[in-house]
């Protein structure tokens, strides 16, 4: 029998990203590089400028409605499910259940597999498939939300509190912070789902997202601009409205009447967080998975070893320990949770 | 239980006043009995339930989870309440007991012995939601913290039955938690509950401002004027041998002021402000005051160094006779005679001010004998003593308020209509030595301005912006750059919590100084000879 190869020989941390010596190939990486392989479009993630792209028809999609078509020299789609080598490592893109076209990419050499899960989350999700677990020997988890405080209740329970104060303050409008890809058009189908037919107000930033996520048949109902032309102040009045965070600090806002500031997001778990943000109602809604995700995810996937990245690390690392499953922070740099 | 705690979370982070009245006024009209009165009673801090101390809390978490993590947690989360809410584990198996009531938890609360109490907590917390924990773990810590007071309760009470809060606050310290016959009469299934209990609070009677133009169409022959002292304005209640001391509010102070309750051995309801000294001798400032304001307990030693006293304005009832029908006039005379028959170093008797003229009178306004006058009040001879602000038959003119030029040093974003504006804003006055000046702040306002006024200080702070830490932004500030902003306050007291080693009372922005060059602001000297004056 020969050693198996080391997982460090199969994929290591580099400045550019996360590389593999034997494919000679970077996943999710913040500079531009040969050849990169991107799990999903949020923009800490996928960058444009790479020579060559592999990421599933969705992703490369959102890569192009964000950065234009030129975004990288060649693209390829991946196929969920499907194998595809690269100079002798296997590729296997797998759902992450994050954003529409999230992928954890699976890469597997002598023997020896690693996924790579990208961001995740386990919570339902109407806007994309969901996450499968797959067994492996490493798994390299996300811990944005590595903390036993992060607990995200059921989303539609957030959703029904928008609805409340809706009911509650008729006169006044609901201005909800959410980021463009992915968070926006799932609030818009929660808001859907919960029995909300009037037209939901959205921001510029999110209308060609949005139209993408409808034309992929992900249903939002009529969406219309928020935009002084489409109507005067007091149209506005009861109305719901989704933005990007940064805009409701801008003078955008002013357009609405006595509007509640609403934030969805998974840091919205801390008080604290919502009051420094002049967050009226908090929506601890994220796409992220929160503790007890991500430790049913590690156990799931059945990895003798968890290489933890972007957030929390050290409480997920105790968490491995305590289990008697080695663990160790992988310092990449760059990554900024633009989706939560 | 899941109502009351989701009540907690929306009032903590909703800022306005007419926000929080709808959010109270629905819940107790949605929320059945005895709940909504516990509720109500954990609002106004009427609820008693025995204490948890933070050590415990901690103990009972890391009986059930590692310390590192929990560690970890809590550096995180800063707030150790908020912390166990999230982090508690649901025992392995457990079906939690189908959501809670208030009253059942408040009930097992309150049944529990000393010993038997952290393990009945422990249960509570096995069978909530995330936000019931938080909110049993804030009823048993003591202290909501949820920036409601009693008042703001009351006033959504009298919104939920459409009755003066007036009402509410001369009931309340008759009833007691679940105030389940105070709601019965607020739907209109019952009449007002009728109270035998005994040193009840009687409204208030407050006044309305002087405007430009108000004097000359009144005769001033009309009116009596008397000093308006800058202290609390308080209510004296003696009956059937129990004593009260009432704020304006109807909340009960008597524990704060446990010297001036001693003195309190009458048959009355006496009208007054709250002051300290000795009547006979000298009244203390409002620097002095404040020494017995805002504690749990007074010590002995500042009881002595700061006696309370009561500076009487008016007479509501005396031996069982209810006065308040009868005309100032009378009521004074009889105000005067009864004083006399009290502790002349716990009592004394407003003086009224003698004036031929309102020229006069403006005169002396401007100029009062005393530090802690604010200004002279106008009572209508023939008033009788109403509830709330009539307008008419009582007004306070005010001395004119302190102005200072001081420089925009941070704004930070308001709420609801302004949530897109810079409207909160923090300014400072020079000091240091001449060459070597810097900004330190004194203070804070977010009001005082037009509309047309916000929108440019709006863009000044976003043209100007050199440093952000969240909603708030810090603006040039130097003796080249800045924008100066005259303020107007009432007051300025000592803190040892501002760099600045002041604090203003109302401070208001009265002009912006578009034409005044930064350097040209007031340098802390000017307040602080202010304070020593």
């Amino acid at each position: 029998m020969f050693n198996a190869m080391r997982a460090s020989d199969l994929l290591k941390s580099r400045p550019e990203g996360l590389y593999c010596p034997p494919g000679d190939f970077f996943i999710d990486p913040v500079r531009s590089v040969e050849r990169a392989l991107i799990t999903h479009g949020h923009s800490d993630h996928a960058r444009s400028g790479h020579r060559s792209v592999l990421a599933t028809q969705e992703t490369l999609d959102i890569m192009g409605l964000r950065y234009g078509e030129d975004f990288a020299g060649t693209t390829q789609a991946a196929l969920l499910g499907e194998t595809t080598d690269i100079n002798g490592v296997a590729i296997t893109f797998h759902p992450a259940g994050h954003v529409l076209g999230s992928a954890q990419i699976c890469v597997e050499r002598n023997g020896l597999r690693i996924v790579a899960s990208g961001d995740y989350k386990r919570q339902k999700d109407a806007t994309c498939l969901p996450f499968e677990p797959i067994r492996c020997d490493v798994f390299i988890t996300e811990a944005t939300f590595g903390l036993p405080v992060f607990r995200h209740p059921p989303d539609h329970e957030e959703i029904a509190r928008v609805l409340k104060s809706a009911a509650q303050f008729p006169e006044r409008s609901h201005l909800i912070g959410a980021y463009a890809l992915g968070k926006a058009q799932r609030v818009m189908r929660l808001l859907r789902d919960a029995g909300y037919d009037r037209p939901i107000y959205i921001h510029g930033a999110l209308a060609k997202l949005s139209d993408y996520y409808q034309s992929q048949g992900v249903d939002l109902g009529s969406l219309e601009p928020a935009t002084v032309e489409s109507g005067a102040k007091a149209d506005f009045t009861g109305a719901i409205v989704i933005g990007p965070p940064s805009a409701f600090a801008d003078r955008w806002a002013r357009r609405f009447p006595d509007p509640i500031s609403c934030f969805a997001s998974g840091w919205m778990r801390i008080r604290q967080r919502a009051k420094q943000g002049g967050v009226e109602l908090p929506l601890i809604i994220s796409d992220h998975a929160d503790w007890d995700e991500l430790i049913i995810t590690i156990k799931e996937t059945g990895a003798q070893e968890i290489w933890v990245t972007h957030g929390r690390e050290e409480a997920l690392v105790r968490w491995c320990e305590l289990e008697g499953i080695a663990a160790r922070p992988l310092h990449l740099v760059g990554y900024e949770d633009e989706g939560d | 239980m899941n109502r009351f705690a989701e009540l907690l979370d929306r009032l903590v982070l909703t800022p306005s006043r007419n926000g929080k009245l709808t959010l109270l006024t629905d819940y107790f009209r949605s929320v059945e009995d005895p709940d909504r009165g516990l509720a109500l009673a954990a609002i106004t801090g009427d609820l008693s339930i025995a204490a948890v101390k933070p050590a415990m809390l901690r103990a009972l978490v890391i009986e059930r989870m590692d310390p590192v993590l929990f560690g970890y947690s809590c550096d995180y989360v800063g707030d150790l309440a908020e912390t166990v809410s999230l982090v508690w584990p649901q025992p392995a198996g457990h079906i939690p007991n189908d959501h809670p009531t208030l009253a059942e938890v408040v009930g097992k609360l309150q049944a529990a012995s000393r010993s038997d109490g952290p393990k009945v907590l422990a249960r509570l917390l096995d069978d909530a939601s995330i936000s019931a924990r938080f909110a049993i773990i804030k009823l048993v810590t003591g202290g909501l913290r949820i920036g409601v007071s009693a008042r703001l309760a009351k006033q959504a009470l009298a919104d939920l039955g459409k009755v003066d809060v007036a009402e509410i606050e001369e009931l309340w310290h008759g009833l007691t938690p679940p105030y389940t016959e105070l709601f019965a009469w607020l739907e209109g299934k019952a009449d007002k509950p009728r109270s035998a209990a005994l040193a009840l609070f009687r409204p208030v009677m407050l006044s309305n401002a002087v405007d430009d133009g108000d004097l000359e169409k009144l005769d001033h022959a009309d009116y009596a004027a008397e000093w308006k002292w800058d202290g609390i304005r308080v209510q004296a209640v003696c009956e059937g041998g129990v004593r009260r001391l009432y704020s304006r509010t109807g909340d009960d102070v008597s524990g704060a002021f446990p010297d001036l309750a001693a003195a309190m051995n009458f048959e009355a309801a006496l009208d007054g402000e709250l002051l300290v000294g000795d009547p006979r001798e000298a009244t203390g400032t409002f620097s002095d005051l404040q020494q017995r304001l805002n504690r749990k307990s007074v010590s002995p030693k500042i009881q002595q160094q700061y006696p309370a006293f009561m500076r009487c304005y008016d007479a509501l009832q005396i031996d069982g006779e209810d006065l308040r029908a009868l005309p100032f006039a009378v009521r004074r005379k009889r105000l005067e005679a009864f004083v006399k028959t009290l502790d002349p170093g716990r009592f004394d008797l407003s003086p009224l001010v003698a004036f031929p003229d309102w020229e006069a009178l403006e005169r002396l306004r401007q100029a009062p004998p005393h530090p802690i006058i604010e200004g002279v009040m106008l009572k209508r001879w023939d008033s009788p003593y109403l509830a709330g602000r009539p307008k008419g038959p009582w007004f306070k003119w005010k001395r004119d308020p302190h102005t200072i030029d001081a420089v925009l040093m941070y704004a930070q974003r308001g709420h609801g209509k302004r949530s897109s504006f810079y409207s909160d804003y923090t300014f400072g006055v020079w000091s240091g030595p001449v060459g070597a000046e810097e900004l330190v702040p004194v203070g804070k306002a977010y009001f005082g301005f037009t509309d047309e006024e916000l929108r440019e200080i709006d863009k000044y702070v976003r043209d100007n912006t050199i440093e952000r830490f969240g909603p708030v932004r810090s603006v040039r500030a130097d003796r080249e750059n800045g924008l100066v902003l005259e303020v107007a306050f009432e007051g300025l007291n000592r803190s040892t919590r501002h760099k600045s080693g002041v604090a203003m009372r109302f401070p208001r922005i009265s002009r912006l100084r578009w034409d005044k060059p930064a350097a040209e602001a007031d340098r802390i000297e000017t307040l602080q000879a202010l304070l020593d004056g």
